[in-house]
């Protein structure tokens, strides 16, 4: 080692490396910092090894170990499911009406029930279940086919109207339209109006009356009261569904108008059904 | 050319055994830190039913943190936060005032090498016999020597590493478990990990932890200016350095003393260097070597930059309290001050009811059958107590408005059990004839009221009334 280099201002030994005349100086790493490199890079192709890694055509290598994040996750959900066992059993053979709020049970239930009523429900309900035009908001005290548990449960259950559940609820209101002259339509629209509205011709409601009590009673009642047997609504409260102004009515009256839901019980569990049920019971206006 | 060395092995240091001021000053801060760290998760503290017994505790689990008195839920981070931007201000405040004086006195890897090295003179003798030893063969005094020593390493990194984990969870009971081999292995895992760094970084790495792998000494550079104490050598006093007895020299007779005692190897007549954690050893070296020869003591000293041209021209140096009391340090203690006072403030006047109040906006209101309009609130009450507590709820308002509980049945009480929250839906209705129905906005304040105590809360929050 005769030929080292000394820089003279330094008194350090230079790597003899020059630019532009600038000599690099030469202030060794501790060798432990270059073993530590080497450790960090065979620990690096033991991981490749070990974990998946190396980008193949179709997917990554898979690893020894047999690791994978989605297993991971799968464990995770299993392990969370085992431990929720015992209150999904009860929620399957408890009497819901018997469940007190305070109940743990209940909690679970209705947080189990928020998350699917997300998933599944809020595409038409809305995400805080006040509906929209033509799907009933769950959050008031106006229930179309009755909002106690038990209501509400076989609504979910077998649905409304659809043709996969042979229990659905079902009902068809005719489309008076082609039924009724424009002029008894016309006044049956005030009518219905008049239950609710003072801002009405009381002359032409009057008319309407009789219309009323010979072709829709039937179903919506003497009283306009509606009839839950079969999903008729009141016609006399503050709550409408496809719109309480004379131009929405008279659509409805004209041409029928009336919502479909799926049979929840074919693609939910029990437990799941039952959740929902409390959850919807637990938004206001449950009965 | 042959190339040179790019790596170097590590320089051995072998740090002779010093008395003095800053040694005793050590002493007392490295039996106080270790002692507030190996104790603390061993004091109790009588919170009563339902809660823990000990005094500091993380509770990951169920997310509580508990310091004596104090009990913080995670909604209260922020006092964490204050507390960080303390220890940071602090750090520029110590910094600014007396430099790298963290480093030197209260740093972990500093507090542990130093007991480490108190252990290794203790078994293997001071400098020179280690020198000799280190130099020595592989013989059986040196195998028993060594083992000893790593084995009396290896307890102490045992139990920094075991006192880490009983700060997480109930320590006695985490004790009798750790030792019947029924602990989590989390635990173990954790005690394996910090004894190994504990055994490594104390007892072979030292000094290296510092220069190469803390990023602390590179950050004090910015944070050091001309009236920073710092520990240096007063050349103009020391040089030319050379034996006593010769003509016209200096103060320093070059015996070494201030170099065999540094931990981290260094010379500090070379002036201020990375390296130099301000442990003020050499001070305590120097003033002894000057007392023997019969100079002034302070040839190594606390002193500041801004000092020097002072003192070089002989003059006398500033008083100490007139470089650390200076604008900066003043601006940051008040700063540190200020947030400090702020916590306190906050924590004394946390209620001991916690009420949330937050109005569901999805829907913003409710059509009821009878044309009357409901709003919805989701109200969280935390019972931080040990105890079940029965909570009344009501309002005030300035118009009519009618309160009612979810699943209540007209009751306006709920029971919040021990140590949780409670999520409680409220419904706050108007009906069509009250002005609150149509009116755009309705202010509006719910109490809670605790029944037992009579404590009361509050929060203000507004009624939507229909949009016409």
């Amino acid at each position: 080692m005769t030929d080292r280099k000394i820089d003279e201002t330094t008194g350090t030994e230079t790597t003899g490396h020059s630019w532009d005349g600038i000599e690099e100086l030469n202030n060794p790493l501790p060798r432990w910092w270059l073993w530590t490199l080497y450790v960090t890079i065979v620990w690096g192709i033991g991981y490749t090894i070990a974990y998946p890694a190396w980008p193949m055509i179709s997917g990554a290598t898979s690893g020894l170990l047999g690791y994978s994040t989605r297993a991971e996750v799968a464990e995770d959900i299993a392990a969370h499911e085992a431990l929720n066992e015992g209150l999904v059993a009860d929620l399957n053979s408890a009497d819901l009406s018997a469940l007190a709020p305070s109940d743990d049970l209940h909690r679970y239930a209705v947080s189990r029930g928020a998350s699917i009523f997300r998933a599944q429900c809020s595409q038409c309900h809305g995400s805080g279940a006040a509906g929209a035009v033509g799907y009933p908001n769950l959050l008031d005290d106006d229930w179309l086919w009755g909002g106690d548990l038990a209501s509400i449960e076989y609504t979910i259950e077998h649905g409304v109207r659809n043709e996969a559940d042979f229990d659905a609820r079902y009902s068809q209101m005719p489309a008076f339209g082609e039924i009724l002259p424009a002029d008894e339509i016309t006044s049956v629209v005030e009518y219905v109006v008049s239950l609710s509205s003072p801002d009405h011709d009381s002359g032409l409601a009057e008319m309407g009356s009789t219309v009323f009590a010979d072709n829709c009673a039937t179903c919506h009642g003497d009283t306009a009261l509606g009839d839950r047997e079969v999903g008729a609504p009141n016609l006399a409260d503050a709550i409408w569904l496809f719109g309480g102004d004379r131009a929405a009515i008279t659509k409805t009256v004209e041409n029928a108008r009336f919502g479909v839901m799926p049979a929840w019980g074919l693609r939910l569990s029990d437990e799941d059904v039952r959740a929902v049920t409390i959850y919807v019971h637990s938004l206001g206006g449950g009965e | 050319m042959s190339t040179p060395k790019l790596y170097a092995a590590r320089e051995p240091i072998f740090p002779r055994r010093v008395s003095g001021t800053f040694r005793r000053l050590k002493w007392w801060i490295m039996f106080v830190t270790l002692g507030i760290y190996y104790l603390t998760p061993w004091i109790r503290w009588d919170r009563g039913p339902n809660l823990p017994d000990q005094a500091v505790l993380i509770d990951m689990s169920s997310r509580r943190f508990f310091f004596f008195w104090i009990e913080i839920w995670p909604h209260e981070f922020y006092f964490v936060a204050g507390l960080l931007i303390m220890a940071g201000l602090g750090l520029f405040l110590f910094t600014s005032a007396l430099g790298r004086v963290w480093c030197g006195y209260t740093c972990p890897q500093t507090v542990w090498t130093d007991l480490f090295i108190l252990v290794e003179r203790w078994i293997e003798g001071d400098r020179n016999a280690r020198i000799r030893l280190h130099r020595g063969k592989w013989d059986l005094r040196k195998w028993r020597l060594r083992l000893v020593k790593w084995v009396v390493w290896l307890l102490i990194a045992m139990a920094t590493g075991g006192a880490w984990v009983f700060y997480f969870t109930d320590a006695p009971t985490l004790a009798r478990d750790l030792f019947a081999f029924t602990a989590h292995p989390i635990a173990y895992a954790t005690i394996v990990v910090l004894t190994m760094t504990t055994f490594v970084f104390g007892g072979f790495m030292r000094e290296q932890v510092c220069i190469y792998m803390c990023p602390w000494p590179r950050i004090q550079a910015a944070m050091m200016d001309p009236d920073t104490l710092t520990v240096a050598y007063r050349d103009w006093r020391g040089e030319p350095r050379g034996k006593q007895k010769a003509e016209g020299l200096g103060d320093c007779i070059d015996c070494m003393a201030c170099v065999n005692v540094c931990p981290t190897g260094i010379d500090i007549r070379n002036g201020q260097q990375m390296e130099c954690i301000t442990c003020a050893l050499c001070i305590d070296a120097c003033d002894g070597i000057m007392d023997k020869i019969g100079k002034p003591r302070g040839l190594i000293d606390y002193m500041a930059l801004s000092d020097e041209t002072a003192e070089r021209a002989g003059k006398a140096p500033k008083p100490i309290w007139r470089h650390v009391l200076r604008p900066r340090t003043l601006i940051y203690t008040f700063m540190w001050a200020a947030i400090g006072f702020a916590l306190v403030y906050a924590l004394f006047i946390r209620s001991d009811i916690e009420l949330t109040v937050s109005p569901v906006r999805n829907p913003m209101y409710v059509v009821q059958s009878d044309g009357a309009i409901r709003n919805i609130y989701d109200v969280r009450l935390r019972n931080k107590s040990g105890s079940d507590r029965r909570f009344h709820l009501s309002l005030i308002s300035e118009e009519i408005l009618r309160i009612q509980l979810e699943g209540k049945d007209g009751m306006i009480i709920v029971d919040v059990p021990a140590d949780s929250t409670l999520l409680q839906r409220v419904y706050i209705t108007a009906r069509t004839q009250d002005p609150a129905s149509s009116a755009d906005t309705t202010d509006l304040r719910l109490w809670v009221e605790d029944l037992e105590t009579g404590d009361r809360a509050s929060r203000s929050t507004t009624f939507n009334g229909r949009v016409q």
